[in-house]
This record gives C-alpha cells, structure tokens and sequence, in this order.
C-alpha cells in the first residue's frame, strides 16, 4: 500500500521533470523574449527618429537664419532685422531669479516635511497636495501670479512677477525631489552622526545634505528646464512680446524666448515663422545643455557614492 | 561602578522587549553580550548613549547610571552625553568625505575648530584604531576607498577622536573576514585600558577571547551575568549551557 503511493509520488515527479525540462526547452519563451525586445527597440527608436526629422527639418528652414546679429538684435518689425537679443537676457534673467527664489524655499520645505516632519494626518495631506500642486496647469498659476502678485503685492508686470510665478509653479517638483534626494541617503549615516554627539541640525547639515546634493540639483535643473518653456503663465501676467529694450532690474517689464517664439509664429509672413524656428533652436539648446548638466551631474554623484 | 543598569524595562510601542534587567559594569572592562537573535542585545546597548530615543513610540522604565548619573535624567543635554560614548555599529558605515574629514567631524560639531588639535587627534586616533600605518599618506581620499575591515578601524578611530570613556560595540566584526575580525579583537584588547567597553557578538570565541565580563540574555531577559571564564566554563544555568554549546538559538 505504502509502496503503491510512493511509486505514484515517483512517477508524478519524473513527470512534472519531463514537462519542465520540455517547456525550458521550448522556443515559444525565447521568441517572446525576441519580440518584446524589438518591438521595445522599435519604440524608442521611433521617439528618437520623430524628433531628429523634427530637429532636421528646423536647421534646414532656420539654421542660416542664425548669426551674431540674430543673437544681438533688439525686436524690430522688419523680420530681417529683428534680433532676439531681449528674449535671451530675458530667459537668462528668469532663470537666475527663479533658481533664487525656488531653490532655498523649494529645499527648505523638502527637508521639513522629509526630516522634522511628524508623520500624521495633517502631514499626509499637506504631502497628497503637494503632489497634487505638481500637476495643476501652468495657466493657474500664472493667473494666481497676476492676482498675487502683480495685482495684490504690486510687483506689476516685471520680471519680478515672472520669476516669482515661475518658483511657485516649479517649487512642488524642487520639494518631491529634494525629498527623493535625502530618502537615499542611508540612516546609518545619520546614527554615525548622532553618536558621535551631533544635533539633528548638524547631521543634516554636515552630513545628509551634501550626500545629497547633486540629487536636490539635478531635480533643480531639470524643473528649470521646464520652467524655461513656460509660456502660458508668463502671457497672462503680462511679459511682453515686444519690448525695444534689455531689463536691468528686476522691476522692469521683459519677454523670453518661448513669447517671442508664439509672437512671431502668430504673424502671417513668412520671415517671421523662419526667425521662429532660429529661437526655436536656441531655445532647444538652452535646455539641452541643462539636461546634459542634469545627467552629468547625476551620473557624477552615482559614481561617487555607493552606500 | 562605571555603569549601572537598575531594573531596566523597555517598550517598543507595546511590546516589552527588556525584562526589568539590572547590571552592573565596573570601568575599564570589556564585557560581553551574547544570546540568540532577537533577544534585545542592541537595544540594551543602545540605551546607554540613548540612541533608541531615535525611535518613535520606545519608552523605558527604570534607571541607567553612568558615573553615578542618571542619564535620562531631564537634565542631561542628549549631544554632551553622546560625546562621551563611543558606537560602533554592524555595518561599517563611514560617512561619504575623506578620511580626515571622518575623524575630524566629531570634533567639529563639538565645536573644536582648531587646525592644529584636530590635526593632532586625527593622527593620535588613527594610531589608537591602529590604522595610521594603512592611510597616512592618503587622509585626503575618501574613506569609501579603503576595505571593510578599514574602513570599521576608522569607524572606531572616529569615535576613539572625541574622547569618550566608553565604547559601545554592536557586532563590530561579524562584516569582517577573518584576519580584520582578528584585528578588532586584537584592538579592543589595547583600547581596554582606557574605555570601558561593551560589545554585543554573535561568536562564542570572540566573546571569550576579548571580554571580562559576559552576560547572556535570552528573550528580553538577562539570564546570566559572570566572569567570562566562568560563564564559558561553569555556567550556572541550564539555558546559558545550552546556548553556549550550540544547541539553540
Ligand atoms: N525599531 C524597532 N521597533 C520595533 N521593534 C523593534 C525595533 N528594533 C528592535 N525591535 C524588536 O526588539 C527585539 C529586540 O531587538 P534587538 O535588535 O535588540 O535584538 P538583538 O539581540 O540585537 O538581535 P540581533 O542579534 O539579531 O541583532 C526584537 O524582537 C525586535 O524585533
Ligand atoms: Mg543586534
């Protein structure tokens, strides 16, 4: 009887060996394999050849169109004159003010709500709105900026106001990745620290901070590079297309590329849409060479710290 | 005595994971504490440089005296206290700076910011951790360069540098291969005449080879505390044979 069931058991076992070793064997495994990875291929390489037909098709129509004088010319009705010399200093400008104001906020608050923070429900929803804030439209906050802080605080239609907007609408994305940036860091860093006798102020400070920098950065520059594209917002709070001269405080009223882009696309002539595909270019570069130190800077802190 | 645990209790939320645990620890010994996985020997040691107020929800009922002081008492700044207790952890975990800089960092946030003393207790830690010879001529690169066995010397060389009277070891060497543990070993026998030195391990002849003292707990509980020898030798209790002889735990 014993030995019945045991026989049983041994066959079932030789079975299920047979059938493994047949499916391991089989070539259906290995095509999926094949297929999914060309079919992946297939996908990426497509993203890639919409954008370099994209990118060609630009340099054909406007590559020429870009010279020194391009680069140096104030706006001009006459489309062969008219340069995009107030739209850079303008980009330029934007950039700089809300890299200052965002910044020491945007990391400030990510290390609050990710270091002192007391976990409650208060603290899940502030965190649940955060996240939410990320996804709310730009025009939103370019109408809360004119409302804000054109209108209610009177910084008006100058850069100020373009700047203060652009740090609201970028401070979620600074403030989820400083928090990302911090939660890599190991605790058995912050116990060494303690240990030895150091405040929660100091350890983060001296230690958790700049183990984490170059990850609060490259968070930081890639929401700028968003910012940089940001039109809609800046409309509505009144930067101007036109303006004959290069701001020198941050009172005074500006453009930036993506405004002049949208102006000058809007005109009928041809030499207009021809001078916005020459911005288009420099815009373009512009924020791939803030990707390129985003990625630079993330594969720089990658090698560097293996916990 | 240089430290004493008086009817000790601790809580993890609900659950009590030391059982009114009272000890006594004379200066200038090393004493071990085994038992099996689980049984609390981390979180007793963490008591006495009050890392487990750390955690949330942890609570402890009795008294921890050292030099006589209650050290939960309400006025005992947590910072000064560390200062004054040495911990090595597990996993060697250096900090991501150079090795000078590793050594230095517990005098700067006590507020030491003389070059020349830092110089000098650098130097003069590394010589105690008896690493000066391996990284003298490389105190600039940083520490994640050096092996594992390196790199828990300067783990002690750092706490060694702000002076404590007492070392707290979780495990320092099971990380380790062989000869570095070897090395520990070896380093926490020359460091014994200067710290009191507690040392949580999980290996029988490390703890018989570099302790005075050896106190077993078992489940939250301290089932046996006595002369090392005595305690490998003669142990009083049938549990403490058991483990000790590898039949559980
Ligand atoms: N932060 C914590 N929160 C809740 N429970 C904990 C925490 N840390 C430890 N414990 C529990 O307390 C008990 C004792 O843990 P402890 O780490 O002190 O054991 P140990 O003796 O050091 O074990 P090991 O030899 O594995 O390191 C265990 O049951 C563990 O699950
Ligand atoms: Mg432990």
């Amino acid at each position: 009887m014993i030995n019945e069931k045991s026989q049983k058991s041994i066959r079932r076992q030789k079975a299920l060996s047979e059938r493994l070793q047949k499916i391991s064997k089989s070539k259906f495994y290995l095509i999926q394999d094949e297929v999914f990875k060309y079919f992946g291929l297939f996908c990426t390489i497509l993203g890639i050849a919409v954008l370099i037909v994209f990118l060609f098709n630009l340099f054909v129509t406007a590559g020429s169109r870009i010279d020194w004088g391009f680069l140096t010319n104030l706006p001009s009705r006459r489309a062969a004159k008219a340069g995009i010399y107030t739209a850079w200093v303008g980009t330029l400008w934007i950039l700089v003010l809300t890299t200052i104001i965002a910044l020491p906020i945007g990391i400030a608050a990510g290390v609050y709500l990710e270091e002192y923070n007391k976990k409650n429900r208060f603290s899940s929803l502030l965190e649940v709105n955060i996240a939410n804030l990320a996804g709310v439209p730009s025009i939103v906050y370019g109408l809360l900026g004119l409302e804000l802080f054109a209108r209610f605080i009177g910084t008006g239609e100058s850069l100020l106001t373009g700047a203060l907007t652009l740090a609201l609408l970028i401070l979620p994305v600074i403030i989820v990745s400083t928090r990302e940036a911090l939660k890599t860091v190991p605790y058995t860093i912050r116990e060494a620290s303690y240990a030895l006798g150091a405040t929660k102020w100091q350890t983060i400070w001296n230690q958790v901070l700049p183990a984490s920098l170059s990850g609060i950065f490259t968070g930081m520059i890639l929401a700028l590079s968003r910012a940089v594209g940001e039109t809609a917002p800046l409309i509505v709070i009144g930067a101007l297309a036109f303006v004959p001269f290069v701001p020198t405080s941050v009172f005074d009223s500006f453009t930036v590329l993506p405004i002049q882009i949208f102006n000058w696309v809007s005109r009928p002539q041809k030499e207009f849409s021809v001078n916005a595909a020459a911005a288009i270019i420099v815009l373009l570069s512009i924020t791939f060479m803030m990707n390129g130190i985003a990625v630079y800077l993330r594969h720089r802190w990658q090698k560097k710290i293996k916990w | 005595m240089k430290i004493e645990a008086k009817n000790v209790k601790f809580f993890y939320g609900q659950d009590q994971v030391l059982k009114d645990i009272s000890m006594s620890i004379k200066k200038n010994t090393v004493t071990a504490l085994i038992g099996p996985s689980g049984c609390g020997k981390s979180t007793f040691l963490r008591l006495f440089n009050r890392m487990n107020d750390l955690i949330e929800g942890a609570r402890l009922e009795g008294e921890i005296l050292i030099d006589g002081v209650d050290i939960y008492n309400k006025n005992i700044n947590v910072n000064e206290l560390r200062k004054t207790i040495g911990m090595v952890f597990q996993k060697p975990n250096p900090f991501p700076k150079t090795i000078y800089e590793n050594v230095a960092y517990g005098l700067k946030v006590n507020g030491v910011s003389d070059k020349n003393i830092i110089e000098e207790s650098v130097e003069q830690s590394l010589k105690q951790a008896a690493l000066w010879e391996e990284v003298k001529d490389k105190l600039k690169k940083s520490a994640f360069a050096l092996s594992g066995g390196q790199q828990q010397r300067l783990c002690i060389a750092r706490a060694l540098a702000v002076k404590p009277s007492i070392l707290l070891m979780d495990e320092p060497a099971s990380a380790l291969d062989p000869i570095s543990s070897i090395k520990i070993e070896e380093l926490i026998y020359q460091l014994k005449s200067s710290y009191t030195i507690l040392i949580v391990t999980h290996n029988m002849q490390q703890a018989s080879r570099t302790s005075d003292k050896t106190a077993f707990f078992y489940m939250g509980e301290l089932v046996e505390f006595d002369d090392t020898r005595t305690l490998f030798t003669n142990p009083k209790k049938e549990r403490t044979q058991n483990y000790i002889t590898g039949r559980f735990g």
